[in-house]
């Protein structure tokens, strides 16, 4: 199995994609099929090792969690810019230490600290394991450091590690 | 393809439109926060406003208008909002190190964290390591 598809999901991912935009006939079905098996076979060419789900079910809990942040974090940013420069706010940098270290991991979280508004990745530190953030609207620090160890890393760890 | 879109029943016109609204609006916010924030690491934080919501309202708009419009479900958009989500940390994390390895180099005062000066020296000997 793995030797036909090295990424079963990627595979199945590019398969629906293809039938999403193509529309769901039989010529495209192939055609789908072909192009998921020719691409799994590419990526493995470049020597990428499959990531490994641990533990599926915390899958929809932080995408729960991810898509109520980044409507939340949307609103305050959104209402800091338009109240402009006579809000008194400050922006700063916050060190994080990260205990992942499994790439599509530390992927996922770069996405969802750029998704949600109010927090940008800029630096990560594989020797120190560290990642540099800096925060839009930076009140606490420890407060920061808590939500981004405490709400994702830890279902990330859960679900990678 | 030649639908008469008139026929789209009014709830779904309503929502769809206020859908593409809020996508405009969010994206409108994010383009006068780049205008007028004052510091780089304020900006790159304006336009996640567009690529998060700001292109979510009218990928939603969209789904709900061709949904209703063709009485089937139209869902193929979603993957605009996957695609956009998933590149623009590319982005707007060159952008973030390029900013930040300049202010490390040029040892600007005030911008960075503390203890930097140690993580630049590791930084350095990973790049000779490397």
């Amino acid at each position: 199995m793995t030797a036909i598809l090295p990424y079963p999901l990627l595979a199945v991912g590019l398969a629906f994609m293809w039938l999403a935009l193509g529309g769901f006939t039989p010529g495209h079905l192939v055609l789908s099929v072909l192009v998921a098996v020719a691409a799994s076979h590419a990526l493995r060419a470049l020597g990428e090792a499959s990531p490994r789900v641990r533990r599926f079910a915390a899958i929809p809990e932080l995408l729960g969690i991810v898509l109520y942040d980044i409507v939340r974090s949307n609103v305050a940013v959104a209402l800091i810019i338009l109240r402009g420069r006579r809000a008194s706010r400050t922006s700063g940098f916050i060190t994080v230490p990260i205990r992942l270290t499994n790439p599509s991991a530390l992927a996922i979280l770069a996405i969802v600290l750029t998704s949600t508004p109010g927090t940008a990745w800029l630096d990560y530190n594989s020797a120190r394991r560290t990642l540099l953030v800096h925060v839009f609207d930076l009140v606490d620090e420890a407060e920061w450091i808590d939500i981004i160890t405490n709400r994702y890393e830890r279902l990330l760890l859960e679900i990678f590690e | 393809m030649t639908t008469g879109y008139a026929d789209v029943p009014l709830w779904a016109a309503i929502v769809s439109a206020a859908f593409i609204l809020l996508g405009a609006g969010l994206s409108l916010v994010g383009a006068v926060g780049v205008a007028r924030l004052s510091t780089f690491y304020d900006r790159i934080h304006a336009p996640t406003l567009a690529t998060s919501w700001g292109a979510g309202g009218m990928v939603m708009g969209s789904m709900i208008f061709f949904t209703a419009a063709e009485g089937r479900p139209v869902i193929h958009e979603i993957l605009i909002g996957v695609f956009v989500t998933v590149t623009t940390p590319v982005t707007l994390m060159m952008l973030g190190r390029a900013a930040v390895y300049r202010d490390r180099s040029e040892q600007n005062p005030g911008a960075l964290p503390k203890e930097t000066s140690v993580d630049r020296a590791d930084t350095v000997s990973n790049h000779k390591g490397s």
